[in-house]
C-alpha cells in the first residue's frame, strides 16, 4: 500500500519500452520487411496469433496474399516456415523469444537449421522488455540458440540496426535468430554506418575498461562510456550485435587494448554475450579480468520495466557504479 | 522425362509386382545390416508401390524437378521402405541398398534430407505434416498444381505439432494435401501405448475429408488415391490400416516387429520362404 492507502500502480501490464529516452521509430522490423518485400515476392511473413505484437502487421497489411497466421502453434510455425522455405520462399517468422526457443527448439533445430532451410526468425521481448514475467522473458535464447550449428545469432541494438539486420538476414542464404525490438524503438547508434552478420563495430574508443556489448545494453554501455569519461574513466565499447557468428578477431583485438573487460547483455550470464567473450579471450591467449554483468541465474518476476532493468542492473547508472567499484 | 500423371488405366498385377519388388529390395537391405525398421516398412509397400508407380508425379533423373509431387516421409525411420521405392523407381542405384544402414551410406536407418528423393529429414517425429503445410502453401503461391503427401503413423499422432498442422491445413484450406496415415498398431514400447481410436473420426473433427481403408489391398489404396484428386478447398487424409511385416510371415508373426534383428542365417531363410511365397504370382 502506498501512503494514502492506494495499491501500488504497476506498470507490469502495458509497459512496452526498451527504457530508452532517446528519439524513437516505430516499428522498424516491420516496416523494414514490407520495404524491401515489394521487390522480393519470395519474402513471405508468418506469426502464431502475434502478428501485432511482434511488428509484422506493416507487412501483412502490405502483402496479405503473402502472410500466413498459424495461431497459437509455435512447433507448427517454425514447421511451416521451413516447409515454404523448401519451395523457394524466404519466410520470415515471427513469435515470442520465448516461444521460438523453448517451445519450438526441436523444430528450430531439425527443420530449419539441419535441414539449411533459409527462414528467419524474429523473436520478440528479449531479457526484460516485458514485465509478464519469466514465461514472456526470453533471459536464455542467445545461449540456446548459439549452440544450433549453422543458425545465425542477433541481437541488434536500435531501430536502425533491427531496419539493417532485417535485410541483410533478407540476403543471407541461411537460417537466421533475430531478436526483435518491437513498437516505438529507440535510435541509438549512427544509422549510416553500415551492417554486416559477424562483424562487431566499435562505438567508444577508451583504455582504462572495455565495454562488450550486445543489444540494448550498448545504448546503456555507450552512456555508461561517456558518464565515466567526464569523471576521468577512460572505457571503451565494443558493439556486438551478431552472437553467431561471433566476431572473435575483434573481440580479442579489442580487450588486448584496455586494462580489463566488462561484458553486457541483456541475458543470463552463462551460456550469451560472457561466455563467448571469455571462450574467445581464453583461446586467443588474451589475460584479462572480465566482469560480467547480465541477469542471475535464476527466474524474474512481474513488474514495470524499468523497475526490473535497475532491480537487475540493465542500467548506464548501474554499468557506472559496477566499473566503478572495480579496483 | 516427367511420368505418372496420373494415368487413368491402372494395372493393378504390375503394382502388385512393384510392391514385391519393394519387398524384396527391403529383405536384402535388412539381411545386410542383420536389422532394420523392416516390419514398418513392409506394411507400407503396397502404399508405396501404388504412390510411386501410379499416383506420384515426378522425374526420376531429376529428383528436384520443381513441378513434382512432393512424397514427406514424416517417420524417417521407416527410411527402408523409401530407399526400396526409390531404388525401384530409378531414382537411387538398386545395387546402393546393400549399404543401407552402413557407415557413410547415404541411405540411413533414419531419413536425411541429403540423399535424391528426400524431401525432409525424418527422425524426430510429428515434423511431417507441418512442414507438408508449408510446402503446400509455397506451391499454391506459386501457382502450381503439384500435390504434397504426407506419411505419418499412428503413434505419431501423440505428438501435438501433428494436430497443430492438421488444424492449420484445414484452416488454409490445402486441397493439395494428403496425409496417408499408417496405422499399424505399434510403437516404440509395443502395441499402441494410446489409444488413437477412432482416427478416421479425428481427422474429420479436424476439417479433413477422410476415407479409411486396408493399406495392404492395393486396389483399395489406388480408389483412395484417386478420391483425394478432388479439389475442393479440403485436405484430405486416407486413414491405412497397416500390417506390420506384411508378406512376410516370420516378420508378421514377430512380437518385435517395431526394430526387428536376427541372425544372418535366419534372414537367408526367410528371404527364402518369401521367394517361394510370391512364386507364380500374377
Amino acid at each position: 500500500m502506498t501512503a494514502n492507502g492506494d495499491p501500488p500502480r504497476t506498470l507490469a501490464m502495458g509497459q512496452d519500452t526498451t527504457g530508452s529516452a532517446r528519439a524513437t521509430l516505430e516499428a522498424p522490423f516491420g516496416r523494414a520487411l514490407a520495404a524491401l518485400s515489394a521487390a522480393r515476392p519470395e519474402i513471405v511473413g508468418l506469426t502464431a496469433d502475434l502478428g501485432k505484437y511482434t511488428d509484422i502487421h506493416p507487412f501483412r497489411d502490405a502483402f496479405p496474399e503473402r502472410f500466413f497466421n498459424v495461431g497459437m502453434a509455435e512447433q507448427n510455425l517454425i514447421a511451416v516456415a521451413a516447409g515454404l522455405a523448401r519451395t523457394g520462399k524466404v519466410p520470415f517468422a515471427t513469435t515470442y523469444g520465448v516461444f521460438a526457443t523453448r517451445r519450438a527448439y526441436d523444430f528450430v533445430a531439425i527443420a530449419v537449421a539441419h535441414s539449411r532451410m533459409n527462414v528467419k526468425i524474429l523473436a520478440g521481448l528479449p531479457g526484460l522488455t516485458t514485465g509478464y514475467g519469466s514465461t514472456h522473458q526470453a533471459i536464455e535464447d542467445l545461449a540456446l540458440m548459439r549452440m544450433i550449428p549453422g543458425l545465425v545469432v542477433i541481437d541488434p541494438c536500435d531501430a536502425s540496426e533491427i531496419a539493417a539486420a532485417t535485410r541483410a538476414a533478407a540476403d543471407h542464404d541461411g537460417p537466421v535468430y533475430m531478436r526483435l525490438l518491437r513498437g516505438a524503438v529507440p535510435v541509438v547508434l549512427d544509422p549510416d554506418a553500415p551492417f554486416r552478420i559477424g562483424k562487431a563495430r566499435l562505438v567508444r574508443s577508451g583504455t582504462d575498461v572495455g565495454i562488450v556489448s550486445t543489444g540494448l545494453m550498448t545504448e546503456r554501455a555507450m552512456d555508461a562510456a561517456d558518464a565515466l569519461a567526464a569523471r576521468g574513466v577512460s572505457c571503451g565499447v565494443l558493439h556486438v550485435p551478431t552472437i553467431k557468428p561471433f566476431d572473435a578477431d575483434a573481440v580479442a583485438e579489442f580487450a588486448a587494448t584496455v586494462g580489463q573487460v566488462v561484458t553486457a547483455e541483456n541475458h543470463v550470464m552463462v551460456g550469451g554475450l560472457a561466455s563467448l567473450v571469455v571462450e574467445t579471450l581464453f583461446d586467443a591467449g588474451v589475460a584479462r579480468r572480465v566482469t560480467r554483468i547480465g541477469l542471475p541465474d535464476r527466474y524474474i518476476e512481474c513488474g514495470a520495466v524499468p523497475t526490473l532493468q535497475a532491480r537487475y542492473g540493465l542500467t548506464a547508472d548501474a554499468i557506472v557504479r559496477r566499473i566503478e567499484a572495480l579496483a | 522425362m516427367a511420368r505418372n500423371s496420373p494415368p487413368d488405366r491402372v494395372d493393378l498385377d504390375a503394382l502388385r509386382r512393384r510392391a514385391t519388388n519393394l519387398r524384396r529390395h527391403m529383405l536384402t537391405m535388412a539381411r545386410g545390416q542383420g536389422q532394420g525398421y523392416i516390419g514398418q516398412g513392409l506394411g507400407m509397400a503396397d502404399v508405396l508401390a501404388v504412390l510411386y508407380f501410379h499416383e506420384l508425379r515426378y522425374d526420376p533423373g531429376n529428383p528436384r524437378w520443381s513441378g513434382r509431387d512432393r512424397f514427406l516421409l514424416s517417420t524417417g525411420h521407416y527410411s527402408i521402405a523409401l530407399w526400396a521405392a526409390l531404388a525401384e523407381a530409378g531414382v537411387l542405384p538398386v545395387a546402393e541398398l546393400s549399404t543401407y544402414g552402413a557407415d557413410d551410406s547415404r541411405l540411413e536407418m533414419s531419413t536425411l534430407d541429403t540423399t535424391p528423393g528426400v524431401e525432409l529429414i525424418g527422425g524426430s517425429l510429428g515434423h511431417g505434416l507441418g512442414q507438408g503445410v508449408g510446402q503446400a502453401l509455397g506451391l499454391r503461391l506459386d501457382g502450381s498444381d503439384a500435390r504434397v503427401f504426407v506419411e505419418l503413423s499412428d503413434g505419431e499422432m501423440q505428438e501435438g505439432s501433428t494436430w497443430e498442422a492438421a488444424m492449420s491445413a484445414a484452416h488454409f484450406g490445402l486441397d493439395a494435401l494428403v496425409a496417408l496415415v499408417d496405422c499399424n498398431g505399434i510403437q516404440a514400447d509395443g502395441p499402441m501405448v494410446l489409444d488413437m481410436e477412432p482416427v478416421a473420426a479425428k481427422w474429420r473433427a479436424f476439417g479433413w475429408e477422410t476415407v479409411e481403408i486396408d493399406g495392404n489391398d492395393i486396389a483399395a489404396v489406388v480408389a483412395a488415391l484417386q478420391s483425394c484428386r478432388v479439389r475442393d478447398g479440403r485436405p484430405k487424409a486416407v486413414i491405412l490400416r497397416t500390417l506390420p511385416g506384411k508378406g512376410v510371415a516370420r516378420i508378421e508373426q514377430s512380437e518385435k516387429s517395431h526394430f526387428f534383428r536376427v541372425d544372418v542365417r535366419e534372414w537367408d531363410g526367410i528371404i527364402a520362404a518369401f521367394e517361394q511365397s510370391v512364386e507364380g504370382m500374377p
